[in-house]
């Protein structure tokens, strides 16, 4: 395989990528709306802070009928591992001059995945920009699309669209319940979290369950590698 | 209060990421840090599926959304993809709504 034929085909499976999870941009519109976020607050979310499990995790604490400050607090500790994935990036793609500002906004969960597998650097950076932007052009057009709609088929419930947004995080967290320990850490958060639901306020039990992953972290032993890319 | 909160968080994810490309790669290289990171999105996204679907303000309850889960679970264990898993989660809601007013 020639050079070029090795990127056609990165470029390729990158547009495949872009395509599949800008189309998911639909149901964080609808989810958003559907919250009570306006279309442009639910266009700037998609737009400012591009990264979909946070910004879905805003909208829940919000629909939750949480302070908008909580949502933004677990919104924050979800957007920590776009560090990491820079960190392991930096080395691989070389970035300098405004490239590094540019492309520090396209780090995310499925551009990191298409370009650190890569053998040379060319391809990785082919991987990572070409990913990056198919999902930043597509999840944008997706999310207005999905808040536009979602605002036109009026009281959401009636379509399940509370539910969406659980079935959306768990498909956001499936690929990591493949280690064991993780699905310990999973059962522990989410029963700490409802038992406190009780007691505190919306968008609190969240960030009560972040404080077992920071517990559990510090206590446990095992060494994992924490850049590692979840597979999806 | 919702535009502070949304564009507060926004720049903070963007700043979270150019750190990341920014620092030298040795910066967090401390085991307890990774490990920390490596969990904090299991955490969070699990809490996240139990408060969603089984807490109604303060209360906790099992209504529709339960089922909307039920249905998620086996759309994942299928394999399909994302965009099916959250449509099968809406659907069987509320279809469940519109045999069961008020489930």
């Amino acid at each position: 395989m020639t050079d070029l034929d090795a990127r056609r085909a990165v470029v390729r499976d990158s547009l495949g990528v872009g395509i599949a999870t800008g189309l998911y941009g639909v149901s964080f519109g609808a989810v958003s709306v559907a919250a009570g976020l306006s279309v442009p607050q639910t266009c700037a979310l998609s737009l400012v802070m591009f990264t979909g499990a946070s910004q879905f995790a805003f909208v829940g604490v919000v629909a939750a009928g949480g302070a908008p400050l909580n949502g933004a607090l677990t919104a924050l500790m979800l957007g920590t591992r776009n560090t990491l994935y820079g960190l392991k990036l930096a080395p691989l793609l070389q970035l300098t001059g405004w490239r590094r500002p540019a492309a520090a906004h396209l780090v995310i969960d499925e551009s990191t995945a298409m370009s650190v597998t890569r053998e040379t650097r060319e391809l990785a950076r082919t991987g990572f920009a070409a990913t990056g932007v198919a999902v930043f052009a597509l999840w944008n057009l997706f999310t207005l699309i999905g808040a536009v709609a979602g605002n036109l088929i009026g009281d959401p419930r009636t379509y399940g669209l509370d539910a969406a947004v659980g079935g959306a995080f768990l498909a956001l967290l499936w690929p990591r319940l493949a280690d064991s320990r993780n699905r310990l850490i999973a059962v522990c958060a989410a029963a700490v979290a409802l038992g406190v639901v009780p007691i505190t306020a919306a968008g609190v039990p969240v960030l009560v369950a972040g404080g077992v992953a920071l517990l559990a972290g510090v206590l446990t032993r095992s060494a994992n590698d924490a850049t590692e890319v979840p597979s999806r | 209060m919702t535009w502070l909160a949304l564009l507060g968080a926004g720049v903070g994810c963007y700043l979270l990421k150019l750190a990341g490309v920014s620092l030298p790669a040795r910066a967090l290289d401390h085991p307890v840090v990774e490990r920390v990171a490596d969990l904090i999105p299991v955490a969070l996204l699990a809490a996240l599926v139990a408060v969603q679907v089984f807490a109604d303000g303060t209360r906790l309850t099992v209504d529709a959304r339960a089922a909307g889960l039920g249905a998620a679970v086996v759309a994942l264990l299928l394999r399909a993809p994302f965009l099916v898993v959250v449509f099968v989660a809406a659907a069987t809601a509320g279809l469940l709504r519109l045999v069961l007013p008020g489930s």
